[in-house]
């Protein structure tokens, strides 16, 4: 992948879109390497990550552990290969451990383990305890006030877990305003499309009525993905969801909006062609 | 007969010995530890009374937190506060904290390694009346087959209080049972008690009795009686720690003795006479008999009623040493 060489502050939408399309090439061919794990959702948050690494979050990948650094949070582990690749893209550990990904003695597990990488801050893929881990973080970032949010992601599919919704009713009760929960909703799960395996809707009616403040985005637009977080962060007494609607697999028409892109990898051939409709992309 | 080392309560065998609920230990023993140290947090899932967390509720209320009835959240939430440098407790009652949420325990605690101490009231059948749902009675089974957890059943209330001390200077999490029923009073405040070491209460050379929480009184209570009716002089283990095992003092006991008995308040599957098997099966092959509920669930009934119907009373325990020593002569 071509290297930025701007600092990141200077970064323009346009950059950053060039960003997030270089990260769906890299998370092909980790994939492909890989042989095994999960690509549509992988591909169809390459925006969100971008955005929030590239953005939104205060971090600094030379201090991954400073104290004041925004958490961010993946429950849907399984998605893991871009926050990989995008951790890796802003500097974190170098690329070439990439090509490890889920291979013996690797730091890049199949998914997410604490700290096995700097800039990993959770465990997670047995689904559903992402928000209330967020919400640990959050309790005692109010305890100790240091003045970071906490952003976590979680999938769609993900909100069938029970957990999810002790959380979401946890987290408005105790006014956790510091907290961004993006919700990748692209409609799929691993046996088909969320609204025929188990019907989420009206989602945004049943957050707000759970008393989140709910934003409802393009999650492939950068800017709206940045302008949602940025009006999170001035929302009080509440926390913020923000429904970040996507495509699964996005940017590779045979795998757009086809569940069963969820859980396989594509051919090398299908690679190649993939990466070709990718780069082809303006 | 007691070990005077270990400065017992000396009124142990009187009928009128004092009793006291080890969860009465937990609720002291927070309070005090709160006070020295901030980053103590308790998290509770609606039953912060029944675990006599009313006093530190009051005096702590910013570290005190509701979450109502929902221990899968709990638990993980505890991960998060965990990793910022607190200390959090997560507590509730045993059977529903280890069941209920142990993907969690897993996942968010275990495998990370997390400064988070579980703590699981009304053990065993101590809330008996309320049937099988509450009685717990695998909870030691399920928490000690994962990795990084620290296992530990207080045998009173006295021990309770200072467990709560030790556990929170041990790093790591630690999952602690305990009884809500009032049972006697054995140690005292001079009684020292160190996670991961088991202690001798009687010496015996006969047969080496090993039990851990309330059980260690009717293991006490048997081993008087073996001695005064049958003049068999059985050494009493008291193993709070389950995991890590005491393998030294359980080792030596068996090889004096080369008869090994377990009782707890648990199922005879997976629990300390599961742990003592296992480590005396690879280092020193040695017959145990464990006592425990027999591969069976519970059902309503009175504390002593309910531990005499599932085998565990003290006379099921003289009984069935009796009878192994018999076995082991043939």
């Amino acid at each position: 992948m071509p290297k930025l060489k701007k600092n990141i502050r200077n970064l323009s939408i346009e950059d950053l879109y060039k960003i997030s399309k270089n990260l769906k090439q890299t998370v092909i061919d980790m994939l492909v390497e890989a042989k095994s794990g999960h690509t549509a959702g992988s591909l169809g948050t390459a925006e969100i990550f971008t955005a929030l690494y590239f953005n939104v979050l205060n971090l600094d990948p030379k201090h991954p552990e400073k104290k004041d650094r925004d958490r961010f949070i993946l429950s849907n582990g399984h998605i893991c290969p871009i926050w990989y690749a995008t951790l890796s893209e802003r500097g974190f550990f170098p690329s070439k451990e990439l090509w490890t990904l889920r291979k013996m003695n690797s730091r890049l597990q199949g998914h997410p383990k604490y700290k096995s990488l700097p800039g990993i801050e959770n465990s997670s893929g047995s689904l559903g305890q992402g928000l209330s881990q967020a919400i640990g973080i959050a309790i005692s970032e109010k305890m100790d006030k240091k003045g970071y949010r906490i952003y976590c992601m979680t999938g769609d599919g993900e909100l069938n877990e029970g957990q999810i919704w002790e959380a979401a009713m946890f987290a408005p009760s105790k006014k956790l305003n510091n907290i961004t929960w993006i919700i990748d909703r692209n409609n799929i799960q691993s046996d088909g499309n969320t609204e025929d395996v188990m019907p989420l809707e009206d989602l945004k009616d049943k957050l707000e009525s759970f008393n989140w403040f709910v934003i409802e985005i393009d999650g492939h637009n950068i800017q709206e993905i940045i302008s949602a977080c940025r009006m999170a962060k001035s929302v009080n007494q509440r926390p913020t969801a923000i429904i970040a609607h996507t495509i699964p697999g996005e940017g590779v028409k045979f795998m757009e909006n086809k569940y069963e892109w969820h859980g396989k990898i594509p051919t090398r051939s299908q690679a190649r062609q993939a990466k070709e409709e990718l780069s082809s992309i303006i | 007969m007691l070990n005077p080392k270990l400065k017992l309560n000396q009124n142990l065998f009187s009928k009128n010995v004092d009793v006291k609920s080890p969860r009465e230990g937990f609720g002291e023993g927070i309070v005090e530890i709160a006070q020295s140290n901030e980053n103590v947090v308790v998290l509770a899932a609606d039953l912060a009374n029944s675990v006599k967390l009313s006093e530190f509720a009051k005096k702590y209320p910013q570290r005190f937190i509701q979450v109502g009835i929902a221990e899968q959240n709990m638990c993980s939430i505890a991960f998060g506060l965990s990793i910022n440098g607190k200390i959090p407790f997560i507590v509730s009652h045993a059977v529903f904290l280890t069941s209920r949420a142990w993907d969690q325990i897993k996942l968010s605690i275990c495998s990370t390694n997390s400064n988070v101490k579980i703590i699981g009231s009304h053990a065993g059948f101590s809330n008996g009346p309320d049937g099988l749902s509450a009685e717990s009675l695998e909870d030691i089974a399920i928490t000690r087959v994962l990795p990084n957890i620290t296992v530990i059943n207080t045998i009173d209330y006295e021990q309770t209080k200072k467990a709560v001390k030790e556990i929170t200077q041990h790093k790591g999490p630690v999952y602690l049972r305990f009884s809500k029923a009032e049972t006697p009073i054995i140690t005292t405040k001079d009684t020292p008690f160190k996670i991961g070491r088991a202690e001798v209460l009687i010496e015996g050379k006969d047969v080496s009795i090993i039990s851990c929480g309330s059980m260690v009184y009717d293991t006490l209570i048997a081993a008087r009686n073996l001695r005064a009716k049958y003049n068999i002089e059985a050494e009493v283990i008291s193993s709070p720690t389950i995991k890590p095992l005491d393998a030294n003092t359980i080792l030596k006991s068996a090889k004096k003795t080369r008869l090994i008995v377990t009782v707890e308040e648990h199922q005879v599957i997976g629990g300390l006479g599961g742990a003592v098997s296992e480590l005396l099966s690879e280092s020193l092959p040695t017959k145990v008999l464990r006592i425990g509920v027999n591969d069976t669930f519970g059902e309503s009934g009175g504390y002593e009623e309910l531990k005499d119907k599932y085998g565990i009373s003290s006379h099921h325990i003289e009984e069935q040493v009796l009878r192994s020593l018999k076995e082991n002569k043939k």
